[in-house]
């Protein structure tokens, strides 16, 4: 039996529900998320031409581009941002455009750092809430 | 968190408000790095000048309208346009207006308008040892690497809060502990003649970014001296199929005189080995187009340079692209006016190159729908324009590129590959 519930690092603290979108791929933003449709565009990906817009993005690391957080700057603007994102280990792109998008227009995403062989748990498919603690429940 | 007198009189204001942001941004960062206080740079190179949409405008007019200076010398990145010569290509004038409205945003905090991704090759190089704040990832890759300056992988919009408060975590790269390499890549059965061929670092550079992940490569088994562009070329694929911000390579770069030198005299974690297969299959992925038709070469990702220039004139000179191809170098003005001065940049243009500075086309919306493919020398132009600008794409040399647009098809010239 899995477990129901999987304790992470609230590295920027939230609440947020929704489902599960989930890679062991790491993704660049920029060339690989199309904020205008909240949609994965990077060829290269397995999750290419996935939407994870308000989803609950599981992907173990950013790559790539330094300028993903400011695609996900624009995705927050424009209501086409994963629900949250969680990660193996600490992830600074991410957490900066939650922080960044909190500051500019009020509203952030949780970010949640999970230990890799927890995040190995997740499914895609599967709801997950995501409670200010890093809390990661699994219904 | 361990704030000195002075963070913390930037935090409640007492420098202005532009500050005062800027550090709030900074601090919240400490904490996401794990960092209990912070530390000085003396350069920073700003990446958020990337215009992609109203967020990324209204955070740079937010900045610049109160009242922002950057405190340390500070380059900037790629705009969004050409604001020479945007109108010859697909650009809208609204895209126009609001990428030149971000750049002027950031050229009013006092920054350096080289308008550039390659910055180590400006007056603004940093050097060995040097603490600084940088953005895009292959400038990064290369101010650690091949530079040996120290830099964390600082993402667009916190690259500029460094800049105006001088800080940054004192955290990741910036420290010596942190720089030691972690898995070892050991190139093995690698001819010298694979070695010496014009896309070998940039095909090394795409596989080691994939079997790095998220650790720091230490590249054992280069017998050639790279130039400073392979090594360019290297950084930015590195930095594209992977999260690299530092990689050694052992006997060429200042980090790694020694393989234990590499590792800090740690071992490695992971050991893999780097056959010619790999890197044949890794350069085959690099190509995805599949026929020979050809609509654009498209040249300088991370932006050409005076050397590059230099190395394609001779083979232009006295002749001409096919009609039907157009051949695009993205550089800097600097860089272009430097060709110009040293005499290559004539033989270039008379071959019927056009030349796009500032920026590059994946920052700015510029090709127009009849272009569908494309032939670069570039694997980071290779890695994203399938999916940024929905075109196929055929990775070669710069001469199978040069020879490419002559002919009006790709040719390529596979012989070291074939026989390696």
């Amino acid at each position: 039996m899995a477990e129901r519930v999987i304790a992470g690092r609230a590295v920027v603290a939230g609440e947020a529900e929704g489902e599960a979108l989930v890679t062991h791929d790491a993704l660049s933003f920029w060339g690989g998320y199309d904020f205008q449709t909240g949609e994965i565009i990077d060829r290269h990906h397995p999750l290419a031409g996935v939407r994870a817009g308000g989803r609950v993005l599981a992907v173990p690391f950013s790559k790539g581009s330094s300028t993903t957080t400011a695609v996900l700057l624009e995705a927050v603007r424009a209501g086409t941002a994963p629900a949250a994102i969680v990660t193996t280990g600490v992830d600074s792109f991410f957490a900066l455009a939650s922080i960044v998008a909190e500051l500019m227009y009020g509203r952030s995403f949780p970010v949640v750092a999970l230990a890799a062989e927890d995040f190995a748990l997740l499914r895609t498919g599967e709801r997950l809430s995501i409670t200010r603690s890093g809390e990661i429940r699994r219904t | 968190m361990l704030l000195s007198a002075r963070d913390q009189a930037m935090l409640d204001g007492a420098l202005g408000p532009a500050a005062a942001f800027a550090m709030s941004i900074l601090v919240r960062m400490a904490e996401v790095y794990g960092a209990s206080e912070l530390m000085d740079i003396s350069q920073a190179h700003i990446d958020s000048t990337i215009y992609l949409g109203d967020a990324t405008l209204e955070f740079a007019e937010k900045l610049a309208s109160l009242g922002a200076k950057v405190a340390v010398p500070t380059s900037l990145n790629v705009s969004g346009v050409d604001e020479c010569g945007w109108q010859n290509w697909a650009v809208t004038p609204e895209w126009a207006a609001k990428a030149a409205r971000q750049m002027l945003a950031y050229e009013k905090m006092g920054t350096v308008p080289t308008w550039t991704c390659a910055p180590y090759q400006t007056k603004m190089r940093p050097a060995f040892g040097q603490q600084i704040a940088w953005g895009e990832s292959n400038a990064i890759a290369f101010a650690n690497s091949v530079i040996g300056a120290r830099t964390e992988r600082y993402p667009d919009l916190l690259d500029i809060c460094c800049a105006i408060t001088g800080r940054v975590p004192a955290s990741g790269l910036h420290l010596t502990e942190n720089r030691a390499g972690q898995v070892l890549l050991r190139l093995t059965d690698v001819p010298v003649a694979l070695q010496q061929d014009a896309q070998f670092f940039a095909v090394l550079g795409h596989l080691v970014g994939k079997l790095a992940e998220d650790r720091i490569p230490v590249i054992e088994g280069i017998v050639v001296t790279p130039a400073e562009d392979e090594l360019k070329a290297f950084a930015a694929a590195v930095a594209s199929s992977g999260c690299v911000a530092l990689f050694h390579m052992v006997g060429v770069t200042p980090e790694a005189p020694t393989l234990d030198a590499a590792f800090q005299g740690r071992s490695p974690e992971r050991s893999m080995e780097i056959t010619t297969a790999d890197l044949r299959a890794a350069r085959k992925e690099l190509t995805t187009a599949d026929g020979r038709e050809l609509d654009m070469v498209i040249l300088g990702s991370p932006h050409f340079s005076l050397a590059e220039f230099a190395q394609l004139a001779p083979l232009v000179a006295g002749r001409h692209a096919h009609p039907r191809v157009k051949f695009l170098i993205t550089s800097s003005r600097l860089m272009k006016e430097d060709a110009d001065r040293a005499g290559v940049l004539a033989p270039i243009v008379a071959f019927g190159a056009q030349i796009t500075l500032d920026t590059c086309i994946l920052a700015s919306p510029m090709l127009p729908p009849e272009i569908k493919t494309l032939m670069t020398n570039s694997a980071k132009y290779a890695y994203y324009a399938p999916s940024l600008l929905n075109t196929r794409v055929t990775f070669g040399s710069l001469a199978d590129c040069v020879r490419s647009a002559i002919e009006g098809r790709v040719v390529r010239d596979e012989s070291v590959w074939r026989s390696a």
